[in-house]
């Protein structure tokens, strides 16, 4: 039998989700099944960096319209300066040959890394299924529940 | 039985053991891989990683900046 890890990204810190990909994709290398939920700021990290046109109301779009579009946009947890911090982090990384964040999730989608999206979060913040990554589920807390009762690694990120 | 090396020099953690995952996956029983690593991290990792899946580690070098393993395919 295999084992289980279970995540869930609630952050949308880059330096955060970063981790959060770099164990699941080491999870799953080690022979892991890998299951990471992602709710409220956490759902940042998967939208398309591309606007996508879908039907919202007021506050919907203010809320599009202010938080970070996709994983390309996300900022540092802390000295973020604005976007530059987050700027020099990913240059460094780059230098020092480390796979940046849309390669840690394209990774983890080849690994067989199961990714959720949280429905209630999605509903509350205005994002819709198209505005996500493809090759993602949508469920909630009782789906994360299930696959957290059968794993022997829990995370909050 | 065939011998497969794989260079994973530069590659930052969790590259190596990914690679390594990979090319296990796609090797015959008995298979042996020989691994090239620069991250330091991978000496302990690949002790780890053989404990976890069962492959037998036969050989580990750590020199002044490069790891190499030998790895058994289970």
């Amino acid at each position: 039998m295999t084992d289980k890890k279970t995540m869930i990204v609630f952050s949308g810190d880059l330096d955060k989700v970063m981790a959060s990909f770099i164990i699941a994709n080491g999870a799953a290398a080690m022979g892991n099944e890998v299951t990471m939920f992602f709710t409220f700021w956490g759902l940042n990290a998967l939208r398309k960096a591309k606007k996508v046109k879908v039907k919202k109301d007021f506050m919907e779009k203010m809320f599009g319209w202010m938080m970070p579009r996709g994983a390309e946009k996300l900022g540092l947890s802390k000295m973020n300066f604005g976007g530059i911090g987050a700027k020099m982090m990913k240059d460094i990384m780059k230098k020092k040959n480390v796979s940046s964040l849309p390669e840690l999730i394209e990774m983890a989608q080849m690994m067989g890394v199961k990714i959720v999206a949280c429905t209630m979060s999605m509903d509350v913040m205005g994002i819709k299924e198209e505005e996500l990554i493809d090759g993602i589920e949508f469920a909630g807390v009782a789906t994360y529940l299930g696959e957290a009762d059968e794993a022997n690694v829990n995370l909050f990120i | 039985m065939a011998e497969i090396n794989l260079n994973c020099k530069g590659l930052q953690c969790p590259g190596p053991i990914m690679q390594v995952f990979k090319t296990a996956k796609e090797a015959k029983s008995g298979d042996v891989i020989n691994v090239k690593v620069t991250d330091r991290g991978f000496a302990k990792d690949i002790q780890a990683w053989c404990k976890k899946t069962g492959n037998e580690l036969l050989e580990l070098n750590e020199g002044e900046t490069e790891i190499s393993a030998k790895i058994k395919v289970k």
